[in-house]
């Protein structure tokens, strides 16, 4: 586990630095450039305060939503790391378990909320008849019911475990010795099909499923912040909570052990005697539940959202488990604080709806100079 | 390493390759009779089949050959398509899942430069074949543009890398900041896109014209005498110029495949480095390859807009290159005879398939379902299945596409990764390698110190190798 | 640095050569000397991050001959093999072929200026017929050229120049005895015919010299004798070999030359006979494996 660099000596590090100096390749070029262009953005940055043609006020909004989505992108993130490395393969049909997180997880915060008043039916799809229940109706916000909001978020976790293991057992155990590409081709077809039989019951149409969120005003004056949105707060304690968790289970536990060790060599775990299927059992389940978890918070913060929801968001999930290095958990996190950040301290300079563009104009130029990641070729789960 | 084995070892997986022995000899030599036949085969029974099941469901012939013209289109779309992934992933196994993206540059592209003038945003009013002429050159060179920095990047990363490219062209045209860029007037029209002349407008043209004019009223008229509406001929004269493109792609792609450049392409896709290691440029063939397999992806954008008015970022979503790649793999990577017959098997079951169910189940149960998923199981319940029928085959029948496309996906991926067709090859070289007449008397290498453009002498090898003469 | 620092001096090879001897504790014989080397090698160093694989070897191959490379597992014999090809990038030193310095080239030039190598793991094509991996090999393909293999008037030379290579093809499966298997795919070769192709194919390159890497591993004893028939055959021809192999009896009895590596550097080169009496050498192998 770790962060640290891949060992060798300082004398071999100046070395090695010493002689790419000399004979710098493409790619080092590229990298150069790269750095430099973030250094003249930060100065420009730096610049637009100073001269005063930016708040403070602004760069902090865009700062703290950023790190927000992060969050949120982090949970997915580590999933797709772990399947990533403990099962090889790119799953493209991680986007739609968070998909899957979502609705379900509502469904069932639905259908606490409304229990009695109004029929299963109308409450487990968000009212498709113009005349049911709305989110608002049902007060679904934090302080209005904390219960139906924690018992949905805890399904949304289960019932996305429970389907990412069914698809597990219906395709992927079938395909256990099939390349990488196989199974990424095999994802995709389950990512559609998971997506459209969700599309079959709540239509392809967006859904709102929460009340406004409950807004604190009379924050302390030493607060960075003047209001405390409690939804996004939930999201922040939530996420950070969970990943503390993930930190602490891979540290010191056995399983945890067991995951670190099939992510760094299949091969000899298995000779070791590590049980592979509980392992990938387990892959699943902290992949999934994260992912599940993570579609339930977005809904959470954000209101609106249909059945793309998480397509839409897993080409950021990539963006960040690249960047973070394949394979890496802390990594993940990195990644996704980077591509959290970037798609919202954009904003200075691009127009909102290129956001994403930065985002994975950085994911391409990434991959092309530094394959393994920001954090270089750490193989650790 | 996690994720994919981009050079599986070649001593090890050979064994759990389901290949079809009987089939090989067969597929030493190129055999067009054979496979022309085999792809008319499968045509006129997917035809013949629709049309019995159409007209003994009582949709109507009309409505029928609509189905069976509309299938011909997206038949030959998706095969050229296929054709062009084939050059990509079937050959020189570039996992290219940006075909949406080229394709989009080729259509906005054309857009652009066929737009009236006075239009919003305004375009250059060129003709139609100029402006296909240039999409197909755009998307070539932003080919060219992304291949080239990621050559060395891997299988899986760069799907991601492709996929990221399509997805970073849809929301640049997408973006409200191009729609019209500065003061210009021109620009991608952000999410309302571009109007432009449909593509398909040259069959009207064509029909304006002496000769050809003249041959189109008799097949109107002919069209006509058997109840097949004028617009549905003149939709199935544009899908005949397809045809002509899927020909034409057929056979450039052929002649890429039986050829050393094909062989390089193969090589490549077997094992990069030993190809290397044999003095091959593989850097240099991956670059034409992916130029050129975008070049036709971009040609694909073009003619894909066929009727439309609009050109919008709505056409390019990542969906359209999975709808290529299961064709492709429906009818098996890196064959080209494969790719035309998985494109039509695609159009035909998966794409078109779930809306001709939707024909039949108007035809016989109307078309008054409910609208909800609420709603259907509401009305099953109450004691009336088509309800539920209803909703799915009809009001859903675009998910329920997605769906069969999803698990087709996933059961070709366990039961038959290497399609239809099973595991099939074309030799990749520009004659028939089979022993021709009677060859020296053998014993030794002809290599030796012969000229690489002068025939193979027996009598030449009795020059020694002094090393100090090198072909160069 | 110093080593990048040396390639702008035109290299002395009896210089390189005087101090390499005086390191070694051998004896001095005239035979250690190569008279009219094909390939050098001077001060060869490959690091892979705080890893010491090649560490400043230096050795020569005599031009005509068949050499052979030994030394215990991990010695970096592999390694010195893809430093030499281009498949590694030197950390540092020298490599000299034909008089041209091709330190740090690409694998597909250091291939075309005639010095070709096979792997351990043999690297046939596996989805293609033994036929398509030889017309593969050939150098100066017309066809090779998209356009040429596309446009009509072109396109009927390269298929003159296709009906050439077929029979040079057949010719070379002959002369190695498996045209029998010409239209197998090459993925259903054993072992030992997998290295035959591998062989046959560098052939088709029409190289100078070629470089082996265990071509007798996983090889059963009747297809070694053939194969190591070949290799002899092929010398009289005019070829240069530089063999890796673990089999010391098949180093023995069929090179001229011998240069032991040992810890990433030489540790003795001579004829088979001088080097069956250093004790270092055998105390190399008996500290690593036997």
């Amino acid at each position: 586990m770790g962060v640290g660099n891949t060992g060798g000596k300082i004398s071999d590090v100046v070395d090695d630095t010493r002689e790419r100096l000399s004979s710098p390749s493409s790619q080092e070029i590229f990298a150069l450039l790269i750095v430099l262009g973030i250094v003249v953005l930060l100065l420009d940055l730096v610049r637009r305060l100073v001269m005063g043609e930016m708040a403070v006020g602004r760069l902090w909004r865009y700062t703290w939503n950023g790190l927000v989505d992060s969050l949120y992108i982090a949970l997915a993130a580590i999933g797709l790391s772990m399947t990533y490395s403990i099962l090889r393969f790119a799953n493209f049909s991680h986007g739609d378990l968070v998909t899957t997180g979502a609705f379900s997880g509502w469904a069932v915060a639905w259908l606490i909320g409304g229990w009695g008043a109004y029929s299963v039916g109308e409450l487990v799809l968000f009212s498709p008849t113009a005349a049911g229940p709305t989110g608002g109706g049902l007060g679904m916000d934090v302080l209005a019911s904390p219960v139906a909001i924690l018992v949905g978020l805890v399904m949304a976790a289960l019932m996305t475990i429970a389907v990412a293991l069914a698809i597990d057992r219906l395709v992927y155990r079938r395909m256990r010795d099939a390349g990488g590409i196989a199974l990424l081709i095999a994802s995709v077809g389950v990512a559609l099909a998971l997506r459209y039989i969700i599309g079959v019951f709540w239509t392809v149409e967006s859904h709102s499923a929460t009340a406004s969120a409950p807004i604190i005003t009379d924050v302390p004056a030493w607060f960075p912040v003047e209001r405390i949105n409690l939804h996004e707060l939930t999201l922040v304690v939530t996420a950070v909570g969970l990943i503390v968790g993930l930190h602490l289970l891979l540290q010191y536990t056995k399983l945890g052990k067991a995951m670190r060790a099939m992510a760094d060599n299949k091969d000899l775990a298995l000779i070791t005697g590590i049980p592979t299927e509980r392992v990938i059992f387990a892959t699943w389940t902290i992949g999934a539940g994260l992912a599940g978890v993570a579609g339930y918070l977005i809904v959470l913060d954000r209101g609106q959202f249909s059945i793309n929801i998480g397509w839409f968001l897993l080409l950021l999930i990539f963006a960040a488990v690249i960047l973070g290095g394949i394979g890496s958990i802390y990594g993940a996190l990195v990644g996704s604080l980077v591509i959290g950040l970037t798609i919202n301290v954009s904003l200075v300079w691009i127009p909102a709806d290129l956001n994403e563009i930065a985002a994975f104009t950085l994911m391409i130029l990434i991959l092309i100079v530094k394959p393994d990641g920001l954090l270089g070729g750490v193989e650790t789960a | 390493m996690s994720g994919a084995d981009p050079e599986g070892d070649p001593g090890t997986d050979t064994a759990d390759v389901p290949g079809e022995d009987d089939e090989e000899s067969a597929m030493i030599r190129p055999k067009w009779g054979s496979d022309l036949f085999l792809i008319a085969k499968v045509v006129l029974a997917t035809y013949a089949l629709f049309f019995v099941v159409g007209v003994l469901s009582g949709a109507g012939v009309n409505a029928t050959v609509g189905t069976i013209q509309s299938i011909t289109f997206w038949a030959a779309l998706f095969a050229l398509g296929a054709l062009a992934l084939n050059l990509h992933w079937g050959y020189t196994g570039m996992f290219n899942i940006g075909i949406a993206g080229f394709m989009a540059i080729g259509a906005y592209t054309m857009s652009i430069a066929i737009a009236s003038p006075d239009g919003t945003p305004a375009g250059f009013g060129l003709p139609i074949p100029i402006g296909i002429l240039l999409g197909t050159i755009a998307a070539g060179i932003a080919g060219l543009v992304l291949v080239i920095p990621t050559l060395r990047v891997r299988a899986d990363y760069f799907a991601i890398v492709t996929l990221g490219f399509s997805e970073i062209v849809r929301l640049s045209v997408q973006s409200r900041s191009l729609r019209q860029i500065g003061d210009t007037g021109y620009g991608t029209g952000g999410g309302q896109g571009i109007r432009a002349t449909p593509v398909d407008s040259v069959v009207p043209w064509l029909f304006d014209q002496p000769i050809v004019g003249d041959v189109g009223g008799v097949i109107l008229a002919a069209g006509e005498a058997v109840g097949i509406a004028s617009s549905v001929t003149m939709r199935g004269m544009y899908t005949f110029i397809l045809i002509l493109f899927v020909v034409a792609f057929y056979v450039l792609l052929t002649r890429i495949a039986y050829s050393p450049f094909g062989r390089v392409l193969k090589a490549i896709r077997e094992d990069e480095l030993a190809a290397k290691s044999l003095g091959k440029r593989t850097d240099r063939a991956k670059i034409a390859a992916f130029a050129v397999g975008c070049a036709l992806m971009g040609l694909v954008g073009t003619l894909w807009m066929g009727s439309r008015t609009h050109i919008s970022p709505d056409h390019f979503m990542p969906l359209i290159t999975f709808y290529v790649f299961v064709a492709l793999i429906v009818g098996g990577a890196g064959s080209n005879t494969g790719s035309v017959i998985g494109g039509f098997a695609f159009a035909a079951f998966i794409f078109e398939g779930p809306r001709f169910v939707r024909t039949m189940v108007r035809a016989n149960l109307g078309a008054d379902f409910p609208r909800t998923a609420y709603g259907a199981f509401a009305e099953f319940g109450a004691g009336d299945p088509t309800a539920l029928i209803g909703y799915v085959l009809y009001q859903q029948a675009d998910e329920v596409r997605y769906i069969i496309l999803g698990v087709v996906l996933i059961v070709l991926m366990i039961k038959r990764p290497d399609g239809l067709l099973g595991h099939r090859k074309e030799i990749s070289a520009g004659v028939d390698l089979s022993r021709q007449g009677t060859v020296a008397d053998g014993g030794r290498p002809a290599g030796g110190r012969t000229d690489a453009s002068s025939p193979a002498n027996g009598a030449d090898e009795t020059a020694a190798k002094d090393g100090g003469d090198r072909d160069e | 640095m110093e080593v990048i620092a040396m390639s702008d001096v035109e290299p002395e090879v009896a210089d390189a050569d005087a101090v390499e001897r005086a390191e070694s504790d051998a004896d001095e014989t005239a035979s250690r000397a190569v008279e009219n080397p094909i390939l050098e090698v001077e001060d060869l160093e490959k690091r892979f991050g705080g890893i010491v694989a090649v560490d400043g070897a230096s050795f020569a191959v005599e031009q005509g001959s068949i050499t052979g490379l030994i030394g215990p597992n991990g010695a970096g014999k592999s390694t010195t093999f893809n430093c030499i090809t281009g498949v590694h990038q030197p950390s540092g030193g020298r490599v000299v072929f034909d008089d041209e310095d091709i330190t740090g080239d690409e694998p597909h030039q250091v291939a075309n200026r005639g010095l070709v190598r096979t792997f351990q793991i043999a690297r046939e094509l596996p989805e293609m017929t033994v036929l398509e991996n030889m017309m593969l090999a050939p150098k100066n393909q017309i066809g090779e050229s998209l356009w040429r293999s596309v446009l009509p008037y072109f396109r009927d030379e390269v298929i003159e120049q296709e009906e050439e290579l077929r029979e040079r093809a057949w010719e070379t499966l002959e002369f190695f005895e498996i045209d029998h298997l010409a239209e197998e795919y090459a993925e259903n070769l054993s072992g030992g015919q997998r290295k035959l192709l591998e062989l046959a194919r560098a052939l088709q390159t029409e190289p100078e010299m070629l470089m082996l890497d265990e071509p007798m591993a996983g090889v059963n004893p009747t297809l070694e004798r053939k194969l190591l028939d070949h290799i002899h055959e092929l010398r009289e021809q005019g070829y240069t070999f530089l063999i890796v192999e673990h089999d010391m009896d098949v180093i023995m009895n069929n090179c001229e030359r011998v240069i032991v590596m040992h810890q990433g550097a030489v540790l003795d080169r001579g004829t088979p006979a001088e080097i069956k009496a250093n004790e270092q050498v055998i105390e190399a192998y008996l500290g690593g494996e036997v």
